[in-house]
C-alpha cells in the first residue's frame, strides 16, 4: 500500500492538472468532529451509501425471486433451463473484469496511461463478453417459449438477472465515458474520484453476481 | 408516431377536469407571461432554477409543496362535498372521476406535499445547523429537486391529458394490472412516482453523507441539534426504503408493459406479494414523514420555552429506535391477509412497541415546556396542537394494532380518520410550525403572528370537525372510498365533516393572507440580527437571509448549544467575540444540470406513459448527454473574495452589537 502511496505522490509531482491541490484545499467547515474529511472521502462515502441502496433494491428482487421460484405455472423450471457451463464462463468473465478494473484503478493512481487504458479496455471486453453470453441465454430461453410472460418464476428470473445485466450495461457506458474523460482531461482530482466511484460500482456488481449465481443458478439447477 | 396519444385523451366531454385543467393552464401561462414581461426570467434562471444553494433549493421545495397542497386540498373538498351530497343519490362526481380524485389526493399529499415540505425544510436548515457551507453534493441536490418537480408535473398533466389512476394512492393489484386498468391512469402514477422517487433517493444519499461527514469543527454527533438527528434518521430510512418502492413499482410496470406475471391472477403471480413489498416501503415512509416533524417540534418547543431540550440523549435514542422499528411493522397494514394468529400477533406487538419511543418524545417535549417561560407564538401553537392531536391519533393507532380490532375496522373510515389524525396532526402541523419558525431565516422578515395564530386555530378546529366524525362513521361500518351511500345514520356526521373541511379552507385562506400581509409589511417585521426568536442553534448565528456561503468563518463549537453559549458570552462581556480573520471562500458554481435533466425526465416519462418509443430513446440520450456535459466542465467553483465576506459579516456584526446594547440597556 505504501508503495502505491509513494507512486501516487510521484504522479502528483509530475501531474500537470491545475486542480491537483483540490484535495488539500478543503474549507475547514467540511470537517467532522475536528477531523478533516477530504472531498475524496465524502464522495466515496456518499457513493457507498448509494450502492447500499442499490443492494437493497436487488434484495427486493431477490426476495421476489425466492417467493416465486416455485411458481412455474406448469412451465419449465430452473433445472430445465439453466446451463451451468455457460453461467460458469459468465462468472469467470465478470470476476476477471473485476480484477482488471482493480488494475485500472492502480494505473489511474500511478498515472500510467498504458496501464489505465489497457486495463479499462480489458474490463470492457470481459464485461461485454459477460453481457453477450447473458443475452444469448435470454434469447435462447425466449425462443424455447420460456420468456418472462410464461410464468411468475420466469418473470422473477428475467427481472433479477436482467436488472443486474442492465447495471453492467450502464457500467460499460460509464467505463467508456471515463476512458474518454481521462484521455481528454488527464488525471484530474475530480476525475480520479469518479474512477474510484466507478470501481466501487463495478465491484459491487460482482458481489451481487456472486449472490445471484448462488441463489438462482446453483440452487436452481441443483437436484 | 404518438403511441396511444390521440385527441380522445383530452377530456372535452367532462366539464370538471376540463375546467380545472383550463384554469391551471391559464394560471401557468399568466405567471409565465408576467415573469417574462417583468424581465425576471434571466434572474430566475441564474439565481433560482440553476441554483445549487441548499437554501434556495429548500425554498423551492417548500413552494412546490404549498402549491401542491392547494391542489390536494381541492381534491379533499370535492370528496367531502361529494359524500355530503351523495346520500341516496349519485352526488355530483361520477364514480370514475371520484376514484381518480381520491387517488390523486393521496398521491399528491404524500409524495408532493409532505415529502417536499419536509425535504425543503431540511435543505434550508440542516447545513446551517451543522455549521456547514452546503450539503455534500450541491448539484445532485438540484437534480433531486427538479426530478421531484417532474413527478408533480406529470401527476398534474394527467388532469388535462388522459386520466389519473383510479386505484387509490397505492395501486393495489390485480386492480392496477392492465386487465382491469387498461387506461394510462396507473402509468401516470407509476412513472411520476418512479421519477420523483429517484430524486428522493438521491436526497437521502446526500443528507446521510452531509449529516455524517460535513460539520463545523467541534460539531460532534452528540452536539447536533435534534432536527439534524431526525434528518439523519429520515434519510437513512429513505436510503433503505425507497429502493424497495422502486423495485415494486418496476415489477408492476413490467406486468403492465411487457406481460410479466408478478402480481397477476394468472401464471403463478402473487397479489399479496405486492402488499408486502409496498408496505415494506410504506410503513417506513410514514416515519420518513413524521420524524423531521418531531425534529421541528423539538427546536420550536425548546426555543419558545427558553430552555434546552429536555432529555436530549433519550430523544436521540428514541429517534433511532423508531428508525429501526419502523421496518418491523409493515404487516399491520394487512392483518386481514390471513397470515395466521402467530404472525399477526408478532406484528401487532411490534406495532405497539413503536409507540413507546414516540411516547418518550411526547414526555420530553412536555418536560421541556415545564418551568419554561413559554412564548405563545404561532409555531408554539402548532406544536401544542400537535401534542394533543398526535396523542389521540397514536391511541387510535395502537387500537388498530390489535389484530381482532383491525379485522373489524380494516378499510373503514376509522382508519382514514386515524392516519389523517397523525399525518395532519404531526406532519402538516410540523411543516407549518417549521415554515413559520424558519421563514425569517429564509427571507429576512417574520410572518404576521396574529394571522398565523388565526390560521392555526382554523386548521385545528377544522381538523377536529372534519375527522372526528369519520371515527364515528367508521365504527358504524362505513368503508372508505364510497362514492355514494344509503344509510341515513351516517349522513349528519358526513355533513359535519364537510363543514370541517370548509373551516380548514378558512385556515388556508388565512395562511395566504398572512403571506400577503407579511410581504406588504416586511419592513416592520424585518429581522435585523438574524436571530428573531432568541434561538439556540447555529442557524440563528447567520444573517437573515444568510449569504450564499452561510458562515463567514467556520464556527468553532465548544458546547452543546453553541449559539446560545455564544450569546451568553457576549452578554457577559457586553461585546461580541473578536472579529475573525476573513479569507476567500470557494463555493460551487450554479449549474443547469438538474433542470435539463428533469426536462428530459419529463419528456421520457410522458413518452413512456403514452408508448411513444422514439421519444423515450431521444430523452434517454439527452439525459446521458447532460451528464457528460456536466462531467466535462473545467471550472466548478467560484471564489467569494475576503473583502465581500468581511463586508457582509461586519454588517451583521454591527446589527448584533446594536441589539446587544439595546438588550443591556433594558433591565
Amino acid at each position: 500500500m505504501s508503495a502505491f502511496e509513494a507512486a501516487a505522490g510521484d504522479g502528483r509531482r509530475y501531474g500537470a492538472g491545475h486542480d491537483q491541490g483540490a484535495e488539500h484545499r478543503q474549507p475547514a467547515a467540511e470537517r467532522a468532529g475536528g477531523k478533516p474529511a477530504s472531498r475524496r472521502v465524502i464522495v466515496a462515502y456518499g457513493f457507498w451509501v448509494f450502492l447500499l441502496s442499490d443492494i437493497i433494491m436487488f434484495s427486493a428482487f431477490f426476495a421476489t425471486y425466492a417467493v416465486l421460484a416455485g411458481a412455474t405455472a406448469g412451465g419449465p423450471s430452473g433445472r430445465d433451463l439453466f446451463d451451468l457451463r455457460t453461467v460458469g464462463i459468465e462468472t469467470a468473465c465478470l470476476l476477471l473484469s473485476s480484477f482488471t478494473c482493480g488494475v485500472a484503478s492502480i494505473g489511474a493512481r500511478m498515472r500510467r496511461g498504458a496501464w489505465f487504458h489497457g486495463a479499462m479496455a480489458a474490463t470492457f471486453i470481459f464485461g461485454a463478453a459477460f453481457l453477450g453470453l447473458e443475452v444469448r441465454e435470454f434469447t435462447s430461453m425466449i425462443a424455447r417459449g420460456a420468456g418472462p410472460g410464461r410464468s411468475a418464476f420466469l418473470s422473477a428470473f428475467f427481472t433479477l438477472v436482467g436488472c443486474h445485466g442492465m447495471h453492467v450495461t450502464a457500467g460499460l457506458l460509464w467505463l467508456l465515458t471515463m476512458m474518454a474523460q481521462v484521455f481528454a482531461k488527464g488525471y484530474r482530482a475530480d476525475i480520479l474520484r469518479r474512477i474510484l466511484c466507478f470501481s466501487l460500482f463495478w465491484h459491487t456488481l460482482d458481489i451481487i453476481w456472486v449472490a445471484l449465481f448462488t441463489t438462482v443458478y446453483l440452487m436452481g439447477a441443483g437436484p | 408516431m404518438l403511441g396511444k396519444l390521440t385527441w380522445a385523451a383530452v377530456p372535452l366531454d367532462q366539464p370538471i377536469p376540463l375546467a380545472a385543467g383550463a384554469l391551471v393552464i391559464v394560471m401557468i401561462i399568466g405567471v409565465l407571461a408576467w415573469v417574462t414581461l417583468k424581465g425576471w426570467l434571466p434572474y430566475l434562471w441564474r439565481e433560482w432554477i440553476t441554483s445549487v444553494d441548499h437554501k434556495r433549493i429548500g425554498i423551492m421545495y417548500v413552494l412546490l409543496a404549498m402549491v401542491m397542497l392547494l391542489r390536494g386540498f381541492t381534491d379533499a373538498i370535492m370528496m367531502r362535498s361529494q359524500q355530503a351530497l351523495a346520500f341516496r343519490s349519485e352526488g355530483y362526481l361520477p364514480p370514475e372521476h371520484y376514484n381518480q380524485i381520491f387517488s390523486a389526493h393521496g398521491t399528491l399529499m404524500i409524495f408532493f406535499v409532505a415529502m417536499p415540505f419536509m425535504i425543503g425544510l431540511m435543505n434550508l436548515v440542516v447545513p446551517l445547523q451543522l455549521g456547514a457551507r452546503d450539503v455534500a453534493f450541491p448539484t445532485l441536490n438540484s437534480v433531486s429537486f427538479w426530478l421531484t418537480a417532474t413527478g408533480a408535473l406529470l401527476v398534474n398533466l394527467s388532469l388535462v391529458v388522459g386520466e389519473f389512476a383510479r386505484t387509490g394512492w397505492l395501486p393495489f393489484p390485480p386492480l392496477s394490472e392492465i386487465t382491469y386498468s387498461p387506461g394510462v391512469g396507473v402509468d401516470y402514477y407509476l412513472w411520476s412516482i418512479q421519477i420523483s422517487g429517484v430524486g428522493t433517493l438521491l436526497t437521502g444519499v446526500n443528507f446521510v453523507t452531509t449529516v455524517l461527514k460535513i460539520h463545523a469543527p467541534g460539531m460532534t454527533y452528540g452536539r447536533m441539534p435534534m432536527f439534524c438527528w431526525t434528518t439523519l434518521a429520515t434519510n437513512l430510512m429513505i436510503v433503505a426504503a425507497f429502493p424497495i418502492l422502486t423495485a415494486t413499482l418496476a415489477m408492476l410496470l413490467l406486468d403492465r408493459y411487457l406481460g410479466f406475471h408478478f402480481f397477476t391472477n394468472e401464471a403463478g403471480g402473487n397479489t399479496m406479494m405486492f402488499m408486502n413489498l409496498i408496505w415494506a416501503w410504506g410503513h417506513p415512509e410514514v416515519y420518513i414523514l413524521v420524524l423531521p416533524a418531531f425534529g421541528i417540534f423539538s427546536e420550536v418547543v425548546s426555543t419558545f420555552s427558553g430552555k434546552p431540550l429536555f432529555g436530549y440523549r433519550s430523544m436521540v435514542a428514541a429517534t433511532m429506535a423508531i428508525c429501526v422499528l419502523s421496518f418491523m411493522v409493515w404487516l399491520h397494514h394487512f392483518f386481514t391477509m390471513g397470515a395466521g394468529a402467530d404472525v399477526n400477533a408478532i406484528f401487532g406487538i411490534t406495532s405497539m412497541i413503536i409507540a413507546v419511543p414516540t411516547g418518550v418524545k411526547i414526555f420530553n417535549w412536555l418536560f421541556t415546556m415545564y418551568g419554561g417561560r413559554i412564548v405563545y407564538s404561532a409555531p408554539m401553537l402548532w406544536s401544542i396542537a400537535f401534542m394533543i392531536t398526535f396523542v389521540i391519533g397514536g391511541v387510535t393507532g395502537v387500537l388498530l394494532a390489535v389484530p381482532p380490532v383491525d379485522f373489524v375496522l380494516h378499510n373503514s373510515l376509522f382508519l382514514v380518520a386515524h392516519f389523517h389524525n397523525v399525518i395532519i396532526g404531526a406532519v402538516l402541523f410540523g411543516a407549518f410550525a417549521g415554515y413559520t419558525y424558519w421563514f425569517p431565516k429564509a427571507f429576512g422578515f417574520r410572518l404576521h403572528d396574529g394571522l398565523g395564530r388565526a390560521a392555526a386555530w382554523c386548521w385545528i378546529i377544522g381538523f377536529y370537525l372534519a375527522f372526528m366524525p369519520l371515527y364515528v362513521v367508521g365504527l358504524m361500518g362505513m368503508t372508505r372510498r364510497m362514492q355514494h351511500y344509503d344509510i341515513p345514520e351516517w349522513r349528519p356526521w358526513l355533513l359535519i365533516a364537510a363543514g370541517g373541511a370548509a373551516v380548514i379552507l378558512g385556515g388556508i385562506v388565512l395562511q395566504i393572507a398572512q403571506l400577503a400581509v407579511s410581504i406588504r409589511r416586511r419592513e416592520e417585521l424585518r429581522d435585523e440580527t438574524g436571530d428573531p426568536w432568541n434561538g439556540r442553534s447555529l442557524e440563528w448565528a447567520t444573517p437573515s437571509p444568510p449569504p450564499a456561503f452561510d458562515f463567514a468563518v467556520p464556527p468553532r463549537i465548544q458546547g452543546d448549544e453553541p449559539y446560545w453559549s455564544m450569546k451568553q458570552r457576549a452578554a457577559r462581556r457586553a461585546r461580541l467575540d473578536d472579529e475573525p480573520t476573513y479569507a476567500d471562500i470557494e463555493m460551487p458554481r450554479n449549474s443547469p444540470t438538474g433542470f435539463i435533466c428533469a426536462f428530459f425526465a419529463t419528456v421520457m416519462g410522458f413518452a413512456l406513459i403514452w408508448h411513444i418509443w422514439w421519444m423515450v430513446a431521444v430523452a434517454a440520450v439527452g439525459a446521458y448527454a447532460t451528464f457528460v456535459v456536466f462531467a466535462w466542465r473545467d471550472i466548478d467553483e467560484y471564489i467569494v473574495p475576503a473583502e465581500t465576506v468581511a463586508r457582509i459579516d461586519r454588517a451583521n456584526r454591527s446589527a448584533r452589537s446594536r441589539a446587544l446594547v439595546r438588550m443591556q440597556a433594558t433591565p
